[in-house]
C-alpha cells in the first residue's frame, strides 16, 4: 500500500487544494502558507541538486574509470567541480560567505564562470545567424513576413537604422508595442489557460505521468 | 596581481572557447568542460548559501522552528532514488513539490496572467485616431492569435480565417523576438571582444 500511487495522489491533492484555499483566505493561519510554502520548496529543491550533481560527476567518473573516449575532459570536468566546492567550503570557514569579495570562491566567479558563461551565449550570435540564413529564404508569406520583421527590429534598435531613416526606430517600438504584443499576449493566455487545465488535472488526480 | 593571473585565464578561456568557431577541437571541450564543473560546484554552495544554511539549519537551530522537520524530510527522501529498494519513497517529495507548483499554478495563472492580460487588452474604441486603430489591432492580434490555437473544431469557414491571420501576427512577433535575440547576443560578443582588447591586450582605453 505504501509503495502504491495512492499516497502521493493525495499528498498531492491535499498541498495542491491547501494552496488554492489559502489563496483565498488572507487570515492566519493561511495567509501565510503561501510563503512558507514557497520556502519549503526551496528546500526540498535543494536537496534534488544533490541528485542532478551526483548524476553528472557519477556519468564523467565511470567514463574516466572505463577511460572512454575523450576521458581526459571528463577529468577536467571532476577537477573543476571539486576545487570549485572545496575553495568554496574553505572561503565559507574563512569568511563566514564564500561569497565575501575578498574570496577565491568570488575569483572563480569573477575569472572563470562570468568570461566563459558570457563567451559561450555569445558564440550563439555567429550560430544563430547561420541558422536564420536557413530558416529565413523567403519561401512563402509567412517567412517573408517574418525575415522583413526581424531585420527591421534589428536595425530600428542600432544607430545605423536611424541613418537609414529617422522614422525606422519609431516603427521598431511600433511592430514591439501593437502586433508583437498582441501576439504574444495570445500566446500567453493560451499558455496560461493550458496550464490552470494542467493544474486542475493534477490535483483532482486524472493527471498521474509524473509519478511513473 | 592576483587581477593580472585572473585577465589571463578569462582571456585565454574566451579564445579557447571562440576555437570552436572553426570546428570542434581539445581547446574547446576543455573549456567547456571546465565551465560544466565548475558551474556545478558554484551551485553547490550556492545552494548552501543561500537556501539550505539560512531557510533550514539557523532558523531550526537558532528560532527552534522545528515545522521545518517536515521539508527536511521530503527532501532527504527525494535522495532514496539512489537505493532502488525504497526509491519508491522520493514519490511522496515529487508528489508533494507537484501539489505545491499545481496549486499555485492555478492561482498564479488566472491572477497573475490571464486577468491582467484580458484587462490590458479591453482597450477603449472610440474615435477615429491612431490609439485607436493600435488598440483594435491589438483586440484583432489577440483573438486572432488565439483563433490559431484553437483546435476543438475544424478550422474552416471564419475560423480558417481567423488562424490565417492569426499566423500573420504569430509570424510579426516571432520575427521582432528572433531580432531581439540576435541583438542580444551581439551585445554579448561585442562585450567579449571589449573585454579582449581592452582589458587583456589593452588596445583600448
Amino acid at each position: 500500500m505504501l509503495k502504491g500511487k495512492g499516497i502521493p495522489i493525495f499528498i498531492t491533492f491535499l498541498t495542491g487544494m491547501i494552496m488554492i484555499i489559502s489563496f483565498f483566505i488572507p487570515h492566519k493561519p493561511f495567509g501565510d502558507i503561501e510563503k512558507i510554502s514557497l520556502t519549503w520548496y526551496s528546500i526540498i529543491a535543494g536537496f534534488t541538486m544533490l541528485l542532478g550533481v551526483d548524476s553528472l560527476i557519477g556519468m564523467h567518473f565511470r567514463k574516466l574509470k572505463r577511460k572512454d573516449e575523450n576521458w581526459f575532459f571528463s577529468l577536467v570536468l571532476i577537477i573543476g567541480f571539486t576545487a570549485t566546492v572545496v575553495v568554496g567550503i574553505i572561503e565559507t570557514v574563512r569568511f563566514g560567505t564564500a561569497f565575501d569579495e575578498r574570496s577565491y570562491f568570488t575569483y572563480i566567479y569573477n575569472y572563470f564562470i562570468v568570461p566563459l558563461q558570457s563567451t559561450m551565449f555569445s558564440l550563439l550570435a555567429f550560430f544563430i545567424a547561420s541558422a536564420a540564413y536557413r530558416a529565413f529564404r523567403a519561401r512563402n508569406f509567412d517567412a517573408t513576413l517574418l525575415l522583413i520583421t526581424a531585420i527591421i527590429v534589428m536595425l530600428g534598435r542600432v544607430p545605423l537604422g536611424e541613418q537609414i531613416s529617422p522614422y525606422l526606430p519609431k516603427f521598431t517600438e511600433w511592430i514591439m508595442q501593437v502586433p508583437q504584443m498582441a501576439a504574444k499576449r495570445g500566446i500567453g493566455l493560451g499558455i496560461s489557460l493550458g496550464a490552470l487545465g494542467v493544474s486542475i488535472r493534477i490535483i483532482l488526480g486524472i493527471e498521474r505521468s509524473y509519478l511513473s | 596581481m592576483g587581477t593580472t593571473i585572473g585577465v589571463w585565464i578569462a582571456a585565454g578561456l574566451t579564445l579557447f572557447i571562440y576555437s570552436f568557431l572553426y570546428k570542434d577541437n581539445p581547446f574547446y571541450k576543455f573549456a567547456e568542460h571546465l565551465y560544466v564543473g565548475i558551474t556545478a560546484g558554484y551551485w553547490i554552495i550556492y545552494t548552501w548559501a543561500y537556501v539550505i544554511q539560512p531557510m533550514l539549519i539557523d532558523p531550526m537551530i537558532k528560532n527552534k522552528e522545528f515545522i521545518l522537520i517536515i521539508p527536511a524530510f521530503f527532501g532527504i527522501i527525494m535522495l532514496t532514488r539512489w537505493f532502488p529498494q525504497i526509491s519508491w519513497l522520493s514519490r511522496w517529495s515529487i508528489a508533494f513539490t507537484v501539489g505545491m507548483g499545481a496549486g499555485l499554478g492555478v492561482t498564479g495563472a488566472i491572477q497573475g496572467f490571464i486577468l491582467p492580460q484580458v484587462q490590458a487588452t479591453l482597450v477603449p474604441l472610440t474615435g477615429f485616431n491612431f490609439e485607436t486603430f493600435n488598440n483594435f489591432l491589438i483586440i484583432f492580434g489577440v483573438l486572432t492569435t488565439l483563433v490559431y490555437f484553437y483546435f476543438s473544431k475544424e478550422q474552416k469557414g471564419v475560423l480558417r480565417w481567423g488562424s490565417k491571420i492569426g499566423i500573420t501576427f504569430i509570424m510579426v512577433a516571432f520575427g521582432a523576438s528572433f531580432g531581439y535575440t540576435v541583438m542580444a547576443r551581439i551585445s554579448l560578443l561585442i562585450g567579449r571582444i571589449y573585454f579582449l582588447l581592452s582589458d587583456w591586450l589593452k588596445v583600448l582605453r
